[in-house]
Parts: C-alpha cells; sequence; structure tokens
C-alpha cells in the first residue's frame, strides 16, 4: 500500500471533510427530527402527513437533490453547503419517523405517572421521554449514520471533495488503490460512527442492562 | 377413543415432561387435563396430533396408532383449538373456517356453505362472514378457531386452553356454550385447562396430573371433589369443595305454593312478596307495606338467584340463601313460577341424600 | 430555476437519440431487469431464512454491511475488475448490473425474512395443527402474511437501484444519468437539473406506484391496526 503512505495527508483531508459532510447533518438532523417527531406523536392528526411527507423527501436519489439544491439555495454548484443541506435533508427523512416511534415506545403507564404527578408536558419530554427514547432513536441513528457516510461519497461527481473523490480519482487514472482506501475508508468511518454512537447511547442510558437497540 | 399407553416424553437435557402415561379419553366425553405448570398437559395434548413426538409409548385413536400415520393426514381428522385462535390474519373468517375442507379437497361451494353452517352453529352472526380476525373481539375470534376444528367434522377433538385467552365473562358465555355445542354434537375432547373450576365445569372425566407428567387422580368432577386421592389433589382442588361438590348432586325438590302477585298490581300483606309477569314468570320480591300503588319495575328487589325443579342441590340452596324472604323461588324447564322452598328443607335432602 | 425549466420545456429535449423519453426508456430497463433478478435471489432466499430459521445470522449482518458500501466505489470497482474481460457494451453493462443486484438483494432479503418471522406464532402453531405440510404453510400463510413487509423492501430496493442507476452514466451508459453527467461536463446547467428533476419525478413515481400495488396485493386483513409491524430496517443509502 505505498500510494496510501505517499498520499497520505491528503486521503487525511478528505477524511475530515467527508467526516464533516456526514456527522454535522447527524446532528442537525436529529435536532430537527424530534421535535418533528414528538409533533407527529403528539398530534396523531398530523403524524400521517409528516412521516409520508418525510418519506418522500428519502424517495430523492442523492445526486439529483445536490444538483437541484443550488437554484432552492441559490449557491454556487461547487459549494459543499448544498451537500450539507441535502444530508441534513435526508436524516430528517430517515428519523422523524424513528424519533415519532421512539416516543411512542415510551411505556404508557410511565407517561401517566408522570403527568399524574404534576410534570408539565414539556418538562417530562425531557426528563422522562426522551432520556427512555434514547434506544430506538440511538438505531435510528445508527442507520442514519451509515447511510450518510456512503451517500455523501456521491457528491464527488460534482466534484465535492470527500473520500469519494478517491473513487473518481482512482477510476480517471485505472488505478485501483485509491478506489479501494476510499472503500475501506468509508466502511471504517461508518464502523466508527457507529461505535460511537453506540458508546454515547449506553453513557446516556445507564440503566439499560447491555440490551441490544 | 383416544388411548395412551405409558406415555413417555424425554428431552435431550433429561427433562421429563410426561411419565408414562396410561389414560383413555372415551368416545363422546370431554375429558380435560389439568394441573399446574410444567405438569405436562399440554405436552401430552400435543402428542396426540403429533406436533410434539413421543419418547416411548402408544398412542391410538380408535385403536390406530397415530404414529403410523402420516402427520399431516393425522391432524386434518382432527379439530385443533389453541388459546389465541391462531387465525390466519389474511383470510376472512369464512376463508378461516373453510381451511380443513378445502385442504381436504372439498368444492369451494360446499366448503363455503359449510362455514355458513358453523358460523351458526357457534353462534355468529352471518355479517361476521367477510370480516378480517382483527376486526373481531376475543371471544368472537374463539369462536371463529372453534369453528375452524369443526368444519371438516373430525370425531376427536384437541384443545388447549381455548378460553383462557378471554375475560371471565366472556369465558363463562364461551363456557356454556361449548357445552351446549357438545351435548348436539358429541365429540370425543381432549381439553387443556390450568384452571380447575373450569376442569369441573366442563369435564366428563378430568385428569389431574402433577408436575413431571404423572397422573395423580383421574375420575369424575363429582368424585374429585368428594373424595380427593391424596393431599395433592385435595390441594389442586381447592377449598368448598362441600358446597362445589352440590352442583353435582340433585334430588327431588318439593316446592311449597307461593302466593303472587302481578307486575303493575297493587300488592298487600305482611312480610316479602313475589312478584311475577304475565307468563308466571319472576321477575322479583316486594315488601307491600313499603309501597304506595301498584307494583313498578323500580321497586322490585332482584337480589334472588332462581333454581330449575330439574336443577342441581346447589342451586335450590343458592336461590333459598340469596332470597330476601328465605324462600327459594323454583322455576320449570320453561322459567314458569312452580313455588319455593326454604333453605332447611334443601339441606334435609342433602342429608337424606347422603346417607 | 429558470435554466432548469427552459430545458425541460423544450420539446427537441425529449425525442431522438439523446432524448429524455430514450434516457427513461433505458433506464428502466437497467432498474427493471436488477430489481428482477435480485427479487428472484432474494425473495426465495429470504422465504427459505425466514421459514427455517437458518442462516439468519448471516442474513443479517449481510443487509447491514451492504448499506455501509458506497454504491459509487462499488460501480468503479466492478467496472474496473470485469470490465477488461468484456468487449463492447455488456463491458459497461454487466459490471453495473452486478452492483445494481448486490445493491438490490439486501432490501429484499431483510424485507423477506422479517415478514416471515414476525407472522404471527399461534396462526402457524394452529395451521400446522390442522394438517398442512411446510410447503402449505409456506405459501398459504407465511407468505401472505409476509407481504407487507416484502413488498416494503421492494419499494427500498428499487429507490436503491433507480439511485444508483442514475450514476451508472458515469461509466458512459445511458439512462437519466446521462443528463447529469453531460450537463455537468458542458456546464450546461438546464440540462443537470432538467435531469436531476427527471430522476427525482422518476423515483417518487415509482415509489408510489409500488406502494399502490402494496395497497392492492396485501390483504386487507394485514392492513387493519393489530400490532404494529415491527419497523425493519430495510431502508439503505439512496446514493
Amino acid at each position: 500500500m505505498t500510494w496510501l503512505q505517499d498520499h497520505w495527508s491528503d486521503v487525511f483531508e478528505l477524511l475530515g471533510q467527508h467526516v464533516y459532510l456526514a456527522g454535522v447533518p447527524l446532528v442537525l438532523g436529529l435536532l430537527v427530527a424530534v421535535p418533528l417527531g414528538w409533533v407527529a406523536q403528539r398530534l396523531p392528526r398530523l403524524r400521517t402527513p409528516i412521516v409520508v411527507g418525510t418519506g418522500l423527501l428519502y424517495t430523492v436519489p442523492s445526486i439529483a437533490l445536490f444538483i437541484l439544491m443550488p437554484s432552492i439555495l441559490g449557491t454556487g454548484i461547487l459549494d459543499p453547503v448544498n451537500v450539507l443541506v441535502s444530508m441534513t435533508i435526508y436524516t430528517v427523512a430517515l428519523l422523524t419517523r424513528t424519533a415519532s416511534d421512539a416516543l411512542e415506545a415510551v411505556p404508557e403507564s410511565v407517561r401517566l405517572s408522570a403527568d399524574a404527578m404534576g410534570v408539565k408536558p414539556l418538562r417530562r419530554l425531557f426528563t422522562v421521554d426522551l432520556p427512555l427514547a434514547v434506544p430506538v432513536l440511538a438505531a435510528g441513528l445508527r442507520v442514519a449514520a451509515v447511510s450518510n457516510v456512503s451517500i455523501v461519497s456521491v457528491a464527488a461527481l460534482i466534484g465535492v471533495p470527500q473520500l469519494g473523490q478517491l473513487f473518481t480519482d482512482g477510476f480517471s487514472r485505472d488505478f485501483m488503490d485509491p478506489l479501494a482506501v476510499g472503500v475501506v475508508g468509508c466502511l471504517v468511518l461508518a464502523l466508527v460512527f457507529d461505535l460511537v454512537i453506540v458508546v454515547l447511547a449506553r453513557l446516556a442510558t445507564p440503566w439499560h442492562q447491555g440490551r441490544t437497540a | 377413543m383416544i388411548r395412551f399407553e405409558s406415555v413417555t416424553k424425554e428431552y435431550a437435557d433429561g427433562t421429563v415432561a410426561v411419565d408414562g402415561l396410561d389414560l383413555v379419553a372415551p368416545n363422546g366425553q370431554i375429558t380435560v387435563l389439568v394441573g399446574p405448570s410444567g405438569c405436562g398437559k399440554t405436552t401430552t395434548l400435543r402428542m396426540v396430533n403429533r406436533m410434539i413426538e413421543p419418547t416411548r409409548g402408544v398412542i391410538s385413536i380408535d385403536d390406530q396408532d397415530t404414529a403410523a400415520m402420516d402427520p399431516a393426514t393425522l391432524r386434518r381428522g382432527i379439530g385443533y383449538v389453541i388459546q389465541h385462535a391462531g387465525l390466519f390474519p389474511h383470510r376472512t373468517v369464512t376463508a378461516n373456517i373453510a381451511t380443513v375442507p378445502l385442504l381436504l379437497g372439498w368444492d369451494r361451494k360446499r366448503a363455503k356453505a359449510r362455514a355458513h353452517e358453523l358460523m351458526e352453529l357457534v353462534g355468529l352472526d352471518a355479517s361476521f362472514a367477510r370480516r378480517y380476525p382483527h376486526q373481531l373481539s376475543g371471544g368472537q375470534q374463539q369462536r371463529v378457531g372453534v369453528a375452524r376444528a369443526l368444519a371438516a367434522d373430525p370425531p376427536v377433538m384437541l384443545m388447549d386452553e381455548p378460553f383462557s385467552a378471554v375475560d371471565p365473562v366472556v369465558r363463562e358465555q364461551l363456557q356454556d356454550e361449548f357445552l351446549r355445542l357438545q351435548s348436539e354434537l358429541g365429540k370425543t375432547i381432549l381439553f387443556v385447562t390450568h384452571d380447575i373450576d373450569e376442569a369441573i365445569k366442563l369435564g366428563d372425566q378430568v385428569a389431574v396430573l402433577r408436575v413431571g407428567g404423572r397422573i395423580a387422580q383421574a375420575a369424575p368432577p363429582a368424585a374429585l371433589l368428594e373424595d380427593p386421592y391424596d393431599d395433592f389433589v385435595a390441594d389442586f382442588v381447592g377449598r368448598d369443595r362441600g358446597y362445589r361438590g352440590l352442583s353435582f348432586r340433585h334430588a327431588e325438590l318439593e316446592p311449597r305454593v307461593e302466593p303472587t302477585v302481578l307486575l303493575g298490581e297493587r300488592a298487600s300483606g305482611e312480610g316479602w312478596r313475589l312478584v311475577v309477569d304475565d307468563q308466571r314468570r319472576p321477575v322479583g320480591w316486594v315488601e307491600p307495606k313499603r309501597l304506595t300503588g301498584a307494583v313498578q319495575e323500580s321497586d322490585l328487589h332482584r337480589g334472588g338467584t332462581v333454581a330449575r325443579i330439574d336443577g342441581s342441590l346447589r342451586a335450590a340452596l343458592d336461590a333459598a340463601l340469596s332470597s330476601p324472604s328465605r324462600r327459594g323461588v323454583v322455576v320449570d324447564a320453561d322459567g314458569a313460577l312452580i313455588g319455593t322452598v326454604r333453605a332447611s328443607e334443601v339441606l334435609a335432602l342433602i342429608e337424606g341424600a347422603a346417607s | 430555476m429558470s435554466l432548469m425549466w427552459s430545458w425541460l420545456t423544450d420539446g427537441s429535449h425529449w425525442h431522438g437519440n439523446d432524448g429524455v423519453l430514450l434516457r427513461l426508456a433505458e433506464h428502466l430497463w437497467y432498474s427493471g431487469l436488477a430489481l428482477g433478478i435480485a427479487a428472484l435471489i432474494a425473495v426465495p432466499l429470504g422465504l427459505f431464512v425466514g421459514h427455517t430459521g437458518h442462516g439468519r445470522w448471516l442474513a443479517v449482518n449481510l443487509t447491514g454491511a451492504l448499506r455501509a458500501m458506497p454504491s459509487l466505489g462499488l460501480l468503479f470497482i466492478a467496472y474496473m475488475w470485469l470490465g477488461d474481460h468484456l468487449r463492447g457494451e455488456g463491458a459497461f453493462l454487466y459490471p453495473t448490473e452486478l452492483v445494481l443486484v448486490a445493491l438490490a438483494v439486501p432490501p429484499i432479503l431483510a424485507g423477506t425474512y422479517a415478514g416471515v418471522e414476525q407472522v404471527d406464532a399461534a396462526a402457524r402453531d394452529a395451521a400446522r395443527g390442522m394438517g398442512m405440510t411446510g410447503r402449505e404453510l409456506l405459501l398459504k400463510v407465511e407468505l401472505p402474511c409476509a407481504l407487507p413487509l416484502l413488498v416494503s423492501g421492494i419499494r427500498s430496493a428499487a429507490l436503491q437501484v433507480i439511485a444508483t442507476a442514475t450514476l451508472a452514466a458515469v461509466l458512459g451508459l445511458g439512462g437519466l444519468g446521462r443528463f447529469l453527467l453531460d450537463g455537468l461536463a458542458t456546464r450546461d446547467y438546464g440540462q443537470m437539473a432538467g435531469g436531476a428533476a427527471l430522476v427525482a419525478c422518476l423515483a417518487l413515481l415509482v415509489d408510489l406506484l409500488l406502494a399502490a400495488l402494496q395497497r392492492v396485493v396485501v390483504s386487507p386483513g394485514l392492513t387493519g391496526k393489530t400490532a404494529r409491524q415491527p419497523r425493519v430496517e430495510t431502508r439503505q443509502a439512496a446514493p
């Protein structure tokens, strides 16, 4: 793997970009999806439109969304913001339903006890519902993370730098090494994201006894 | 007839679920297997249709060894009812009931007609025919389950806690209807339950099993109540055995004449008066001195139960004990008043019958 | 935006050798072929895993692992490995189809075996007890009850395939992706955006069609709300 040794700093930079483009949307997406999911769960009439609406967004192929973003946002085509916003949309699309399901999964008896003790709905959301919803949310987040890592690589076609660029590089030069490094890099990154989420979820739920999310 | 000869089920890790069982379930009767958790009752049931294979011993139906038959063929000739009905969610009620007939090759029309016939038999309105299981209540689903098991008119039925998953009121209805059905059809039934009262109510023969799969006692329910074999059976059968045993005892009741007042007329006299409707059916008791004017429905005291002249001594005693006037109402088969009995008279009959 | 509209509304772009209709047909051909092959492989396999329980661990982990695979990278690798041995149009088509099938199999497999697994255990027991053979149980009970999740697996796979088929244009194939890449090369944003919009619409339409198919094919007894359908992670990265 001499190629890798020679180009280590380049690969590292692309890796950093990739982490940024795949990771930030996870956080942003979570911040949007949880309130949306909460609304969907509390107001059953809105549930179907919200879930179906976000589901439809996920249907749009990523390359198409990356290309259409500039006309919506008014940015240039090479601007990484296109990718960032698109990925956030995908994350929201994936996570809204999960968030709604996760909040739904909080045991009715727990919710009722909290209400009966006089805990206000919003406070209950933060102190009771969300902590208990963490396992399901974490599972959804893991799927989103892995998904994001692999989708971001497609942005190489529109020239946005990240690990996917190794694919286009390798292909245009008919050279397998960058391709292999790129694929392995994506897989490793997906694995790292997955582990980080698992660890964070464990930390956030000290009462859980190692049950798989 | 189902015969078990030294039937044993042993698992690879050494647990013995059923240990050398010898039992005969006679034709046309309900044989109930009852016992605590782990006594092997369900295992025994499932060995009859070979959902579980016995380790040793022979199970035969009408003297044919079940082990010699092809399992699928064997099962198509046995009705199988389980606890949560196990209805096919993707099929309508009619399609569910018609399952075995269709498996046996009946043509669709005949199978469908049979399904409708059975729906009526189990007390399901015809409007349920095209509904799906998820639209039915628990009790309704169980009825479909029973109808489905009866569809191909099998001589033998296996029932595994079929009424356990419904609430007590529905359970009682289902039990009563099941007894009515059996009186019409006369199937050979092997019934599993953990509820001793259900066993006593439904069984012609009750086999009490111990943990480890051995029979502690197999006898008609009255015998179980009167003469339990050992402490285990006595404990399992439970308390109030004397009272419960009275359900199985009958005697010639001699009700006395009881003066009545018709609903809507004025009542007079001391103490309690029995009120009847225009078909001489008792509807309740009233105290005339507390009334002003004619007897209304709202004046009625409905506390007393009503005993049938051909009913059990338990019903007669309860009628007397629960009546506000301490005179138990006795009616005929159509529900029309015959007379009343007092508790002391019933007790005299009980003691007389005992000697 | 206006660039996109003017490109889309230009009639000449729709017909002819380079036209939208032709590209659409190609795209549907690549996608449909891959989906068909994947279903032929994954459905029987999924039925087997669900019915017998064998190979479940493998099926679950395979699905998970493949979700992480970057499809663009896979396309390039497949081409570079196989393209040398093939001639002509096939040099681009076969590696692409291989990758498309590989990406479509996991969601269909997952949907199928999950669908079979969640069939009511009591219904299965009753079916066996009534005298259904293993095969009858599978075909008359497990398969129909597994349909909702099976079809949702196919929907997932369809999205995946349509999206990846778009990328295949980078290997020189036809399909709607051609507009994206050609537009990129010639800096014709109208063409790029037009192509992107078309791909998005195609994906949406196919999804809606499959959803309608799901309604039609699945028994009404299953769509009623009894137990919540367990959410199976069949949704994959749509590149």
